[in-house]
């Protein structure tokens, strides 16, 4: 992928993750978050990793972001009103993401293999889901069956908790 | 070109809005989708080093793209309950603020 392609969809997954935190309306919040995982996809398939960016596509900008926009209709979320702003607690939640930032940014400069381009690959990966399903179906058999019955469980869990309770 | 560094250093700034999103913001929606933006800066670096780690067969290392299909399932998983636990506070509290939940506070 070129270079420029690949800072448009940066910037575009960053600006549009940032409005997800600033916007005060939750519905465009939810929207700028669906445009930062499109831009996401876009970044994974500019790292030959088709699949992922696929189901990134289906289970992220399709079904949780249903979810989200669902919820938040049904309880009918105005916009946050205004209130006091703690500019303690605020100043001291943006100085830890800062420092944060600051901290991983800088292993990155020190590493020496971040400096290096990506190798060049043997041919084109269009199917890797046939290599992941594989690796999924072999290697990692147990954990797949575990996440069968994580999913199973949360939604039983679900139900249990969106039930009324009975007087 | 194109390093692997550029791609750390994206996915370093999502995490660190989402991190920021989560310490911010009051609204307990807002705050699951932070959550979301996090998960999905971990999915980023974990592809780039996919990406990076070519293989003798010149095919990336496959194992970290399945531990990002797990990491996508969980987080499918996380977003339904969480979901569901936010309309049962609802039910209760009539609230989505974290600021008006303060029942364990110490």
């Amino acid at each position: 992928m070129s270079p420029f392609l690949f800072w448009i969809f940066a910037v575009l997954t960053v600006t549009f993750g940032a409005a997800v935190v600033f916007n005060r309306n939750p519905v465009a919040s939810a929207l700028s978050l669906v445009v930062s995982f499109l831009g996401l996809s876009a970044l994974f398939m500019s790292l030959d990793a088709f699949f992922v960016g696929i189901i990134q596509v289906l289970v992220y900008a399709g079904a949780v972001m249903v979810l989200f926009l669902f919820i938040i209709m049904l309880l009918d979320i105005r916009m946050e009103e205004r209130r006091q702003i703690n500019w303690f607690a605020a100043a001291g939640g943006v100085g830890v993401a800062v420092i944060l930032l600051i901290q991983i940014y800088l292993v990155i400069g020190h590493s020496q293999s971040a400096q290096r381009a990506f190798p060049p690959l043997a041919g084109s990966t269009t199917d890797d889901v046939w290599h992941i399903g594989r690796l999924l179906f072999n290697n990692y058999n147990l954990p797949l069956q575990i996440i069968g019955v994580l999913v199973l469980v949360a939604t039983i869990g679900v139900v249990l908790l969106s039930r009324r309770e009975p007087r | 070109m194109i390093t692997l560094g550029d791609y750390l250093v994206v996915s370093a700034i999502l995490f660190t809005i989402g991190f920021a999103g989560v310490m911010l913001r009051r609204n307990l929606i807002v705050i699951l989708m932070s959550l979301e933006l996090m998960l999905n800066a971990a999915n980023l670096s974990l592809v780039a080093f996919s990406r990076f780690r070519v293989g003798a067969d010149g095919l990336p290392n496959y194992n970290a793209q399945v531990f990002v299909f797990f990491v996508i399932t969980v987080a499918a998983a996380e977003v339904a309950v969480g979901l569901a636990l936010l309309v049962a506070l609802y039910r209760a509290r009539q609230t989505t603020d974290v600021a008006d939940i303060t029942s364990l506070k110490f």
